[in-house]
């Protein structure tokens, strides 16, 4: 360890200040091994999730993609590179086009529905009314049965002849036995219906919890203001929830391409692939015909609509969206 | 003091009156059969301690509450049952309750676009009251963006821009500091003097109601202590509570018997405020005192006499020192007597009581 300066050359030891520097040296070097050693505890301790994030999320998305460029592999024949054949094979699969459009349906049908439900079950529940408790309960429910078991009690509400909806409307409007399952025009129709069901009441939680965080004295100013109900809710309420709205539409698109739990049950994608659901598409080619490339393909092609969908959401709401 | 609120001239304002209005939470009765009137354009201020039902009855008067018992009329009308968006009148929240999604000039002109004023009419009005308040150059910001003056600027342009008969204000700067408070507390008084409008403002603070209002109103636990103008309240107040509340500091209180000379008066509550006082040898109160406060202009002496600890404000020249025996006298206009079993004002005992000390 030699001195940083000349000038200091011949005072050691008669200036504080002279010994000083020394030290500060010996910190700074201190110092240094000191944060290298932050810096390996702080990977040591992220390492746990990493390596579980890439086993689980990142590598098998790499690998995915590299799939849809091979042929499936099968006995003692590897799979091969096969450029863009598998996506052809998409584009000319009248399946994959039908399942899409299911899905379309499927979203369209599902998240304005379930939107607009969870607000008016948000906004009713968040006045004041006896056994308020009791009502969000209630509509929180669906969100915490298992879908499969929710799936199953819907089968048999469907259920042609004895089923719940059939007694209902037999009894009071002497309509025959409808197979709502069963017929291509109402299949996915009626699973929209279980999906509603199932997503308005956990939408709801989110905006009971914006509503209760917007102040009181907003709505009474407006009413001051001559506002009433509507306007209170469309000029004031409304945008006030708009960041919240944003949420649960991007979780709803998710979800509209995500939760196929109830099609196992309740028509496994029939009749005719009327209600087959893209992802449920994915499950069967690659794990009941075990075609996984072409299974990888189409995973692909779902994995660049979300993101596409997601995107355009941000880019549509952030102008839209005011956030406190 | 002479009757101001009949001498000014006719205003726009409707005038407003309670009637033995109450409103209950299940046991608790927050605000107890107050009946009062309140003149067309007259700047009447509801003061109080806080829980005094002072809010609780300016909301009722807004219809934001619902009144268990008794009327409240705007203008001769029964508007008890009416919701607040047809009452015809305009409301500073505490927490000004500016929209915050919605740009200051949005926020201004809410109301007009609610009550679907024209566009031309609307531009014009919000052009004038944003120079009226000096918020031009904030038209466009958001809420957010604003000062705490500046939004509360914001509120007081939607409240007037409608041009309602009536302004309700809710303790509307206790959110500001001293100096802007004293600042928006004239621009206030000037501009409802300017626009004439009826205002009815709730305050805990009575330098805020002693300084701005017509008529103050004071409430105590739910109930009407006493409703006067400012000057009379000050002057007359009509009770024990009324003559402690408003003055600072408080009107010294003492029982007859803290008076040598009263010795054999009934037991009646005699009030003096502390500026009344002087020292005077041979004065009818005899006191040690006991601490002093040195303010600047004045010195405020704490002091005992018998059991009873009160304040004198004394001039810096005299020397009082902590510990010193003095003698305290006062104009018999000075002195107040309030009944020991009623607690009401007893002027017919003044003269009695102030000669008697005088002997």
């Amino acid at each position: 360890m030699h001195r940083p300066s000349f000038r200091f050359q011949g005072l050691s030891g008669r200036f504080p200040g002279d010994i000083d520097i020394f030290r500060t040296t010996d910190i700074s070097v201190m110092r240094g091994s000191k944060f290298r050693r932050e810096w390996i505890t702080g990977w040591l301790l992220l390492l746990p999730a990493l390596v579980f994030l890439f086993a689980f999320t990142h590598i098998p998305a790499v690998t995915t993609i590299l799939n849809s460029f091979f042929s499936t592999p099968r006995g003692r024949r590897p799979a091969k590179f096969v450029g863009l054949d598998n996506y052809e094979q998409m584009i000319g699969d009248p399946v994959f086009w039908k399942v899409l459009w299911n899905n379309l349906w499927f979203a369209l049908g599902t998240i304005p529905v379930s939107v607009a439900l969870a607000i008016v079950m948000a906004l009713w529940v968040n006045e004041k009314l006896a056994g308020r408790s009791f009502v969000r309960m209630a509509y929180f429910t669906p969100t915490v049965l298992p879908l499969i078991a929710v799936a199953n009690i819907w089968l048999f509400f469907y259920t042609p002849g004895f089923g719940l909806f059939d007694q209902i409307t037999g009894f009071l409007l002497g309509w025959p036995a409808t197979n709502y399952l069963g017929n291509p025009d109402s299949a996915l129709n009626a699973i929209i219906v279980v999906t509603v069901w199932k997503e308005a009441g956990f939408f709801m939680i989110f905006y009971l919890a914006a509503l209760q965080s917007i102040p009181v004295t907003l709505k009474e100013a407006a009413q001051i203001e001559g506002a009433g109900r509507w306007t209170v809710f469309r000029r004031i309420t409304f945008p006030l929830l708009m960041p919240t709205t944003l949420f649960v539409c991007v979780n709803a698109v998710i979800n509209s391409f995500r939760l196929v739990d109830h099609i196992f049950i309740l028509t496994d994608g029939g009749p005719d692939n009327a209600s087959a659901l893209l992802l449920f598409y994915i499950y069967e080619v690659a794990f009941r015909f075990w075609e996984t490339a072409y299974g990888a393909t189409l995973t692909v092609a779902l994995l660049v609509l979300l993101s596409l969908l997601a995107l355009g959401q941000f880019f549509f709401f952030d102008r839209k969206v005011h956030y406190r | 003091m002479t009757g101001t609120d009949r001498d000014l001239p006719p205003r726009a304002g409707k005038p407003i009156r309670l009637e033995s209005v109450t409103r209950r939470w299940g046991e608790t009765t927050a605000v107890d059969g107050l009946s009062i009137h309140i003149p067309e354009g007259s700047f009447t201020a509801l003061l109080g301690p806080s829980g005094c039902g002072k809010s609780t009855t300016l909301r009722m008067i807004a219809g934001l509450e619902t009144v268990s018992e008794g009327r409240v009329l705007v203008g001769g009308e029964d508007v008890t049952g009416r919701p607040s968006s047809k009452r015809d009148l305009s409301m500073v929240f505490q927490s000004y309750a500016l929209f915050p999604h919605l740009s200051v000039a949005e926020n201004i002109v809410f109301g007009l676009k609610v009550r679907r004023v024209g566009r031309a009419d609307r531009e014009a009005r919000l052009a004038r009251v944003a120079d009226l308040l000096g918020l031009s150059p904030l038209l466009d910001r958001k809420p957010g963006q604003l000062s705490g003056g500046q939004q509360q600027r914001v509120a007081l342009g939607r409240a007037i821009i409608g041009e309602k008969p009536i302004c309700l204000m809710d303790e509307p700067l206790s959110n500001l500091d001293a100096k802007l408070r004293h600042e928006m507390r004239v621009e206030i008084r000037a501009l409802q003097k300017q626009l004439g409008f009826t205002m009815v403002y709730v305050t805990h603070d009575q330098v805020e109601a002693i300084t701005m209002a017509d008529q103050v109103v004071l409430l105590n636990a739910g109930r009407l202590e006493q409703a006067a103008p400012p000057r009379a309240l000050y002057e007359k107040p009509a009770s024990p509570f009324a003559a402690r509340f408003v003055g600072t500091p408080p009107m010294n209180l003492f029982p007859a018997s803290a008076f040598g000379r009263l010795a054999g008066a009934p037991a009646h509550q005699l009030g003096i405020r502390p500026e009344a006082m002087h020292l005077e040898k041979g004065g009818p109160l005899t006191a040690s005192v006991w601490a002093l406060e040195y303010l600047g202009a004045d010195i405020l002496a704490d002091c005992v006499a018998g059991e009873t600890v009160f304040q004198v404000r004394l001039p810096t020249t005299g020397a009082v020192v902590p510990g010193q025996s003095i003698d305290l006298g006062f104009e018999n206009g000075a002195l107040h007597v309030f009944d020991g079993q009623t607690g009401r004002r007893r002027d017919d005992l003044v003269s009695e009581f102030g000669a008697q000390l005088r002997s």
